[in-house]
């Protein structure tokens, strides 16, 4: 295989995949930094600062906060019972944990206006008790939920099922109760692919658009998230501002990729889904 | 005493175990020896109390145990892949069925730690303790599971496929030392196996399976020897057919030297090599089928091309009537 | 033999019927009822019901108006822009995304393993943020777009800029995809097509592509399903123009503005129809890959 040709080859091959990275992915990361600190480190600063920016960074926090820990709870409990037990209709039943996945962000959105909102399902009788959902943080919660319902599951499903029952068994058999086995066995067994769905997970709740754009109102210092914040800023020129509070998003996903990379490396977790 | 009656175990139409009734002695050293399918591995996660049947009982000492689970049945169970909980020490899966223990019967710590080491030692991995699984060799793993097992002080042993992940010679030298662990320990203890060399070395009783039903239980010799069915003659050490269902080891057939003999067989020789102790020829039978036979190393083999004449010192013959045995005076 | 076995038989017939009540598959591990039911239960609130409601309000529209909403010219025009740079953008990752995996499945170089975590930048970095950057880069006083300008040339602002931004969101499902199961294939096949003479393009074609095909079809179609629905790194480079660079989610948001829930909901379900038949697509691709596969 060491023929002059095939090495040429293999260099063209590598030169033209490592172009077409950066020029696709490195290059919109890096002018992001680039137009943030376009008019200097005050400018930028300054950006972040500001009560909208503050306001929304709190509520893109809070958001996160409560969807991830719920998908995480649904995550185990679903991969627990598909993976560990046989079942007709299991594969159906995996279809529609992934369903989120192939509906466009905007329908997500959509179809918590069609149940809450004010022509909805419930609208009038959320209406008559004064509780508001759509157009306020409840909706952005229950969207944003939706959208990440499957990472922790799609995540852990084929890993449970590979690891099998056998740990399972055996910790049974030495006489451990359900919840020790889970707790002291099956935990450790899934940590890295938990943790591999969690950071997924928790980057697409802090930069979820589409969905959150339609059921959030836009109010300026309450139902804004960044992502909807940089929007804003974006459609009013302020493209430093803009951007500084990209950048911040942008830092996010460079974290998330990071760690991501370290539980892959350094703990040889291989995960084994390709679906997102 | 364990009794299994009338076992039947389904996954749709397929059936696992088909009426299977065994009876296993106390401090017997039982092996159960089939071909992958035969329903043995089923059979034995039924009596662990990992698998249910969809008919029969299961009884431990005349108590009926059918619907008991695993944690209540006080079996040790050593996983054919061991199951070593990758994320603990040796020490700490060694200890694990004592710490999971409820409150009031959860010994300290240490006692625990103390039983681990105790255990350890017992399977010759006495300071091994603070490593990890990854860390040991298949054969050291094969014993810490089984000191896993042990731990929780069962009354009987249940062991899948104990060797099978070990390299031969690890196997050899692990099989001799858990033939005198349970010779010392006396406990109950039943493996499961595909290997009939192992199951005639180790095991007190045999139970030959396959395709869901018990084909024959008996002491190796027994097996050997005295095979129930042509499964088990075939199954169990090597089996020349012949013409009329005779079923004959390859040591159990000589040459012959005239043609009077009426039981004899012409044979072309086709092949001929060392096999330990014997010359192995291997000739072709009128019907183009292979016949193995061994002659003593110290005569001087036929050579290939050669006509022969064998004939049966002691055969075995299966009509649709039942089996037969012939022994040549 | 069925004397000596009747005795017991009858001793043991009440277990017997106890074992034929109880469950099928009884498993040892606990949890089933529990964990089954509190997953159908979350699965139902969240995503099933919810989902549900856009189908009920289409069916209550009637035939009439829901044909009048859901393919009115503008909504067909969006389609239209939706599909069809979803489908450029998806081609065209087919090629690099697989290009991409076979180099960093194959072949060693320094920074590796960086490219290698970059892949699932889009997978990471919010739709929003890609797309601002994206507009930047593409405008036409933009890093990329300016070398264009000159040539009257616009990126941003058209179809091509939607297909840019897809290009970008699709890529990591087709290496992703096509990863593992170049991982799998060992070099040893190829040598094995080399050593009977094969030429590279012979090996590539007869060998390596047919054997990746299903994955490669695979991430095609999640890459196309992604694309289709995606709304935040399009929306800022699209232009948004009806019937020229405006895309379905648009469409959908635009009308909830104009209280329009009967028309967004019909344009909805089209949409949801289409994801729905490219994921039926996906488990057909699956299936006939592991029916060849095993044989």
């Amino acid at each position: 295989m060491n023929t002059l040709s095939f090495i040429r080859a293999r260099h063209l091959l590598i030169a033209a995949a490592l172009a077409f990275i950066a020029l696709f992915l490195v290059l919109p990361l890096v002018s992001v930094f680039v137009a943030a600190l376009q008019k200097g480190l005050a400018a930028y600063g300054a950006a972040l600062i500001d009560p909208d920016a503050l306001s929304a960074i709190r509520l893109t926090l809070l958001v996160a906060a409560i969807a991830v820990p719920l998908n995480i709870v649904f995550g185990v409990l679903a991969a627990w019972s598909i993976a560990k037990f046989d079942f007709p209709g299991k594969s159906l039943l995996v279809t529609f944990i992934d369903l989120p996945f192939s509906v466009s962000p905007v329908v997500a959105g959509l179809i918590y206006v069609l149940m809450f909102g004010a022509q909805g399902w419930f609208g009038p009788w959320l209406q008559e008790h004064d509780v508001q959902i759509i157009f306020a943080v409840p909706g952005i919660v229950l969207a944003t939920i939706f959208v990440t319902f499957p990472f922790v599951a799609r995540e852990l499903i084929p890993l449970m099922s590979e690891q099998g029952r056998d740990d399972e068994e055996a910790a049974l058999s030495l006489g451990a109760s359900g919840f020790q086995t889970f707790l002291r066995v099956t935990l450790p067994n899934i940590r890295w692919g938990l943790l591999y769905g969690v950071l997924l997970c928790n980057a697409r709740a802090m930069g979820e658009f589409g969905a959150v754009s339609v059921v959030s109102g836009h109010l300026r210092g309450i139902t804004n998230t960044m992502p909807l914040h940089v929007e804003i800023l974006y459609n009013e020129y302020n493209f430093v501002a803009a951007f500084a509070v990209a950048s911040l998003l942008a830092l996010l996903a460079l974290v998330t990729l990071v760690l991501k990379s370290i539980v892959e490396w350094r703990f040889g977790y291989h995960h084994g889904s390709a679906k997102h | 005493m364990i009794t299994l009656q009338g076992i039947t175990k389904r996954y749709g139409h397929y059936a696992a175990l088909d009426n299977v009734s065994l009876e296993v002695r106390d401090g017997e050293f039982l092996a159960l020896l089939g071909p992958s399918g035969s329903g043995k591995t089923t059979l034995l996660r039924i009596i662990a109390g990992l698998a249910f049947p969809d008919e029969g009982s299961v009884q431990f000492n005349g108590e009926d145990v059918t619907h008991l689970k695993v944690a209540d049945r006080k079996v040790g169970f050593v996983f054919q892949h061991y199951a070593l909980f990758k994320h603990m020490t040796v020490a700490d899966n060694v200890g694990f069925g004592l710490s999971v223990r409820k409150r009031g019967q959860r010994p300290a710590k240490a006692q625990i730690k103390a039983r681990a080491d105790e255990l350890l030692d017992l399977v010759q991995l006495g300071g091994l303790g603070e490593r990890y699984p990854a860390q040991l060799s298949g054969g050291q793993r094969q014993r810490v599971a089984l000191a896993r097992a042990l731990a929780v002080e069962p009354q009987l042993l249940l062991l899948d496929e104990p060797f099978g992940a070990l390299d031969a010679k690890v196997r050899k030298t692990l099989r001799r030392w858990l033939r005198d662990l349970h010779k010392r320990m006396g406990l109950t203890s039943i493996f499961v196996t595909h290997d009939q060399e192992e199951a005639l070395e180790l095991a007190d009783r045999v139970v030959v399976m396959d395709h869901g039903v018990i084909e024959q239980i008996g002491t190796p010799e027994q097996v050997y020897m005295e095979p129930a069915t042509p499964f088990v003659s075939d199954f169990v050490g090597e089996t020349n057919r012949l013409p009329g269902g005779v079923h004959v080891r390859p040591h159990d057939l000589e040459i012959i030297g005239g043609t009077c003999e009426p039981d004899g067989h012409e044979l072309i020789v086709d092949n001929i090599f060392r096999k330990g102790g014997v010359w192995r020829v291997e000739g072709i039978f009128s019907d183009n089928s292979v016949v193995e036979l061994d002659v003593d190393a110290s005569l001087k083999p036929p050579s290939p091309g050669d006509s022969i004449r064998v004939r049966p010192r002691r055969s075995k013959t299966f009509t649709s009537t039942g089996a037969k045995s012939h022994e040549q005076a | 033999m069925e004397n000596a076995l009747s005795s017991p038989l009858q001793m043991s017939a009440a277990p017997v019927r106890h074992a034929r009540r109880s469950k099928r598959n009884r498993s040892v591990i606990p949890g089933f009822g529990l964990t089954m039911g509190l997953t159908l239960a979350w699965l139902s609130l969240i995503v099933l019901i919810p989902l549900s409601t856009v189908f009920i309000r289409s069916a209550g529209m009637g035939w009439a108006d829901f044909l009048a909403a859901g393919f009115s010219p503008r909504a067909v025009a969006a389609y239209t822009v939706s599909f069809g740079t979803a489908f450029a953008a998806a081609l065209v990752n087919a090629v690099f995304g697989l290009l991409t995996a076979w180099v960093i499945v194959r072949y060693d170089f320094p920074g590796k393993r960086v490219v290698n975590a970059l892949i699932d930048l889009p997978f990471a970095l919010p739709t929003a943020v890609a797309g601002i950057a994206l507009t930047a880069i593409y405008a036409g006083n933009g890093w990329v777009g300016q070398f264009f300008e000159p040539l009257g040339i616009q990126l941003a602002y058209t179809p091509v800029g939607i297909t840019l931004a897809l290009i970008f969101i699709g890529l990591p499902f087709i290496v992703r995809s096509v990863e593992p199961v170049l991982e799998d294939m060992s070099a040893e096949v190829e040598e094995a097509a080399l050593s009977l003479g094969a030429n590279p393009w012979q090996i590539f074609s007869r060998v390596i592509l047919p054997a990746i095909l299903p994955s490669l079809l695979t991430g095609f179609a999640l890459a196309f399903a992604r694309g289709v629905g995606e709304y935040g790194s399009v929306i800022f480079i699209a232009g948004n123009m009806p019937f020229k660079s405006e895309i379905a989610p648009l469409l959908i948001i635009t009308q909830l503005e104009q209280y329009d829930y009967a028309g967004a909901t019909a344009i909805a379900t089209v949409m949801l129809v289409a994801s729905f038949a490219v994921l039926l697509l996906i488990n057909l691709i699956q299936a006939w890959s592991r029916r060849r596969m095993n044989g």
